[in-house]
């Protein structure tokens, strides 16, 4: 057989190919446009394949050609900032090339070929050079060096290393075997970059949002899920995390959403500053943007083309956070090619290896000695989508028993309009314990028996309520009264953050630990108050206690928090002579 | 290109054909049907290989037997669209229902419609008062939004959308909508209301009406909204035209997709709906937005009745995954003789905050919505807890909480079908409610708003 074959069968984003050689995950091209697909399946002498594009009005009979490459994605200094879609095609190219509408049948670099980069090399003639060590490095942003890497499984005994300004194509480094690199590689997005060995993650990623900080931190290298209802808030929350998480870099992963949404994260971030940094956050973030009315294949590739951009990153040492919004789309996208297949389907028409996929995109996460010898890390935020909210679907079950963090968004907080609508009760992280001590050296010796504290108020209010709800509170004895009220105050103060405040949207993690301490002082000095008489109600008015709980809300606050706390404490003492 | 006629149908089911040993017919190809008594009907290819090639039939198979004669049209279904279009009625499938004459074509679009490349979007920004308190004070409309409505049987959808329809403005523009309206599967009763509204208001010149009734194939309803969202994107990018879609009933639609899926006995998903229904919905739902380089935009106003009034119902659960909020109809405000019975509290517009404030609507509006949905949510909690303990057992703050919910629903949603309330004088109409609670229990209204708005200091 040849390299050459013919259609044979198109149904929607499937066509089936006769006469030609091919083996799985070969890239071929279809019909006469040449659209993009992927080798699925091999039947006999057909090959099955997806295709990334819109494919009505070809026909059986057109023809097929095998490039005979699999599915890669370009890696090199040009990636930051760009947005693309699902197969790394940069959407300002493809506009430029079809105009607003997305027609088909177009290829576009992942970037500019001809940009000339300043190339400093690492290494000299005569060195030794193995896979994914760095050879040299490059300025690409204002904040981000570019280390480059020899291809893993290549490098030898370096016989030519240049110096100075190169494009990405024109080879820098010659070996003693003959081979050479340029500064721009391939790497199959299904098969993951190697590292020397995966570390426990013991670093948190602060995201500067504060339920997930202080109750449920994920963890450098961690994976997290938020599964929710729709208009629960999945969107904003990873769009926050993009905005505000210490990592380095971010790569983040609209699959099958909104193109609104899209939009609005390029209208916003190259204004927005990284507070970690004070750069543009442009400059951290690489985005890939297959929207739910961009061709489904497309969407089901989307994921791991961000996930070996991300990888890239991380074998050059850096701390890397990926978001993907939804992975429920992503695995819609497994369901409908699986069906085309008519392959067997397993629980809700999703394929049988779903649980598998899921699992294996999540392993992908991780605290890593780079081949470099490096520290580098992946965190994976994974938005889901169940349908009707209900988390017992295929989706939810297979990522909730592979990552270790659950943010459960809630539909009821939503409609209370209590934002994060983190679920407080049944939402967890498996991480604390292996992070504690990162919270204790750097944050506060007490700082995770605070977090037990708060989370203790809030299961004893959970429990109150029952009462409440049968007989008023009125009828609780104070001390009860008080936990509510210190309950309530936990989550007003503290667990509700507006994602669009200017100031609250992000919130320092010694702030955190400070504005958690504040609520236990005022518990305590409420308390003590109470004992010696002073009534609940003068306790709780203290005007002191309103202008520390608004005080949050402007800019300087980490700065007089402990002043207003101290004259909290001293009015409500106070309330003890009034009676 | 027209090729030869066919007559190798094997099989027959549901509205689909199956026939073999054709020339190579492409993938979405229309097809038409010419049955032994003369008919002709109409269908676009689903599956195609050398073998055997599927075709969906939208006038429904009935009287096709395996003598019919398939012709392959050569091409993918495209609409002829010019301004004619204006003011015209056409049926499910395109073709005029009004009397008049054909479409002169300018040119003639595809009607599945390309993706919009996200970085070619502009934001959404501009509020479109729609003259109704509960969605421009609560869930305010943005030109470009797609923002169902979730409404049930025998609740009142059509007048709202009608209403909205007819009221529909930019504050400090006359610019004009275009209504792109698209019945799929209602009633004669019903489309006949819809368009008795729209003449009796001289809408109708500015109108294009596309209708598939009840009693209308079903698998039409497939292109339907395809033809109108081709109408809607040839006037607003190519003609600068701003342009409300409506579509009614999408319940109807979903049911005709879920058909032709049991047809092709395809895994189903949830509730025996396609599993790919989600990403079929997007491909109707994003069609709504604006675009750089161009004047025009498209603003979407589905219709769908949840089957059950269940909000978890794939139908109205994928909707809400896609579009950009949603207005939800109560069918307790209906009984009680509410009109409009917008549920404001699962009522939400995502594009709400772009398109208010200081510079568009008012500096108050946020604080203030804010301050009767919380305010409400309050009242009506209450309601509940009252009737378990006993009003008397409310402390003075809930007593006024729970008397304003009441008042919530009788003097700021109702209103009556003609009345057009602009922003101003819904705004002071929260203020002018609210202020029968204590200032004190307003806690999300900005205290300078309190100064400059609240009744007791504009006196
Ligand atoms: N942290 C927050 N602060 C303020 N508002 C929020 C926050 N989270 C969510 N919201 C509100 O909820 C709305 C819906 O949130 P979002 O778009 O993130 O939902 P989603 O879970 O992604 O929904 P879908 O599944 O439909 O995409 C937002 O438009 C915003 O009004
Ligand atoms: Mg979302």
């Amino acid at each position: 057989m040849k390299n050459e074959g013919l259609i044979y069968r198109i149904s929607g984003p499937v066509v089936t190919a006769i006469d030609m050689k091919a083996a799985m995950y070969d890239v071929v091209r279809v019909g006469t446009e040449g659209l993009m697909g992927e080798v699925i399946e091999l039947h006999g002498d057909k090959a099955v394949i997806q295709v990334y594009e819109d494919t009505s009005g070809i026909r059986p009979g057109e023809i097929v050609v095998n490039t005979g490459e699999t599915l890669s994605v370009s890696l090199g200094p040009g990636l930051l900032t760009q947005i693309y879609d699902g197969i790394q095609r940069p959407l300002p190219t493809l506009e430029k090339e079809m105009g607003v509408f997305l027609t088909r049948g177009v290829d576009a670099d992942a970037f500019d070929l001809e940009k000339i980069w300043t190339f400093e090399p690492q290494v000299s003639v005569g060195d030794t050079v193995v896979g994914g060590q760095v050879v040299g490095h490059v300025q690409e942003t204002d904040t981000i060096v570019h280390k480059i890497m020899a291809v893993p499984g290549m490098g030898g005994v370096v016989k030519s290393i240049e110096s100075g300004d190169f494009n990405v194509t024109q080879t820098i480094c010659t070996f003693e075997d003959g081979s050479d690199m340029q500064m721009m590689q391939k790497w199959p997005v299904r098969t993951p970059r190697p590292y020397q060995q995966k570390y426990p993650p013991v670093i948190p990623l602060v995201t500067g949002t504060r339920i997930l900080d202080f109750l449920f931190p994920l963890a450098k290298g961690g994976a997290a899920g938020i599964p929710g209802p729709f208009g629960s808030g999945k969107t904003v929350t990873q769009q926050s995390l993009a905005k505000y998480s210490d990592a380095q870099l971010v790569v983040y992963i609209g699959c099958g959403e909104r193109g609104n949404e899209m939009t609005e994260v390029l209208d916003e971030f190259p204004h927005l500053i990284d507070p970690n940094t004070g750069k543009p956050l442009m400059e951290r973030t690489v985005m890939i943007a297959n929207t739910s009315n961009m061709p489904v294949a497309a969407r089901e590739a989307s994921v791991y083309t961000g996930i070996t951009i991300a990888e890239y990153y991380r074998d050059m040492g850096y701390d890397v956070a990926l978001m993907a919004d939804s992975t429920s789309r992503w695995a819609e996208a497994m369901r409908e090619i699986s069906s085309r297949l008519e392959e067997m389907p397993g629980e809700e028409g999703y394929p049988a290896y779903l649980s598998t996929r899921i699992a294996e995109f999540y392993e992908r996460a991780g605290r890593v000695e780079t081949l470099n010898g490096e520290d580098g890390s992946i965190t994976v935020i994974g938005a889901v989508s169940p349908p009707g909210g209900d988390i017992s679907e295929p989706v939810s079950q297979g990522t909730l028993r592979i990552v270790k963090v659950f943010w459960g968004l809630d539909a009821g907080l939503a409609r209370q309009r209590h934002f994060p609508a983190i679920n407080w009760l049944n939402s967890y992280s498996l991480y604390p314990q292996s992070l504690d001590q990162w919270f204790r050296d750097k944050i506060a010796q007490d700082f995770p028996e605070v977090r037990v504290e708060l989370s203790g108020l809030l299961q004893i209010e959970s429990e109150l309520q029952e009462i409440v709800q049968l007989v008023g509170s009125d009828s609780l004895p104070a001390d009860q009264q008080l936990t509510l009220e210190v309950a309530r105050m936990i989550r007003e103060y503290f667990l509700q953050q507006n994602a669009f405040h200017e100031v609250d949207a992000y919130c320092d993690i010694d702030l955190q630990y400070k504005m958690a301490k504040a609520i236990l002082s005022f518990q305590e000095a409420a308390k003590n108050a109470m004992a010696s008489g002073a009534q609940l109600n003068d306790v709780v008015n203290v005007p002191s206690r309103s202008d520390l709980m608004r005080g949050r809300l402007n800019k300087g606050y980490i700065d007089i928090i402990d002043d207003m706390v101290k004259t909290m404490c001293e009015e409500i003492a106070a309330t003890v002579e009034e009676n | 290109m027209t090729g030869k006629e066919y007559r190798t149908i094997t099989d027959v089911k549901g509205p689909l054909v199956f026939l073999n040993k054709t020339e190579p017919v492409a993938f979405g190809e229309i097809v038409s049907l010419r049955l032994s008594n003369g008919t002709i009907k109409n269908g676009q290819v689903l599956d195609t290989s050398d073998d055997m090639v599927i075709v969906q039939v939208f006038e429904g198979t009935a009287k096709i037997d395996r003598e019919a004669g398939v012709t392959f049209m050569g091409d993918v279904f495209k609409l002829p669209v010019s301004e004619d279009l204006i003011g015209r009625i056409l049926d499910g499938a395109g073709r005029p229902r009004d009397g008049g004459p054909d479409i002169v074509a300018e040119q003639y679009d595809d009607i599945i419609g390309a993706a919009i490349n996200p970085y070619s979007r502009r934001s959404p920004h501009d509020f479109i008062q729609t003259g109704i308190s509960a969605i421009d004070c609560c869930t305010s409309l943005v030109r470009g939004q797609k923002l169902p409505i979730f409404s049930a049987s025998g609740l009142p959808h059509n007048d709202i959308a009608l209403q909205i329809a007819r009221q529909a403005k930019l504050t400090g523009s006359d610019e004009e909508f275009i209504v792109v309206f698209c019945a799929m599967g209602i009633t004669a009763e019903e489309y006949n209301f819809f368009r008795a509204d729209l003449e009796r208001t001289g809408a109708l010149e500015h109108a294009v009406l596309f209708v598939n009734l009840a009693d209308d194939p079903a698998v039409e309803r497939i292109i339907t909204p395809r033809l109108a969202l081709t109408a809607a994107e040839y006037l607003a990018f190519e003609k600068d035209k701003h342009v409300l879609v409506i579509y009614t009933d999408m319940t109807n639609y979903c049911d005709a997709l879920r058909q032709i899926g049991a047809a092709r006995e395809e895994v189903p998903g949830r509730r025996g709906y396609p599993g790919y229904m989600y990403t079929d919905l997007a491909m109707l739902y994003e069609r709504a937005g604006l675009v750089k380089g161009k004047k025009g935009s498209i603003t979407q106003f589905p219709i769908l009745t949840m089957p059950g009034d269940d909000i978890t119902h794939p139908i109205p659960d994928l909707s809400g995954y896609i579009t950009e909020g949603q207005i939800v109809i109560s069918r307790e405000l209906h009984q009680q003789g509410i009109y409009p019975p917008i549920n404001v509290l699962p009522s939400l517009s995502r594009l709400m905050g772009s398109c208010i404030g200081e510079k568009t609507t008012r500096e108050d509006h946020k604080s203030v919505s804010d301050q009767m949905y919380a305010a409400y949510a309050q009242g009506r909690e209450l309601r509940g807890l009252v009737a378990i303990v006993g009003e008397d057992a409310l402390n003075e703050r809930d007593k006024q909480l729970l008397e304003f919910s009441g008042v919530f629903e009788d003097k700021f949603l109702r209103q009556s079908r003609d009345e057009d309330r602009s922003i101003e004088e819904t705004l002071d109409l929260c203020w002018t409610l609210m202020s029968a609670i204590d200032t004190k229990y307003l806690v999300r209204l900005d205290q300078k708003w309190i100064d400059k708005y609240h009744p007791d200091n504009r006196k």
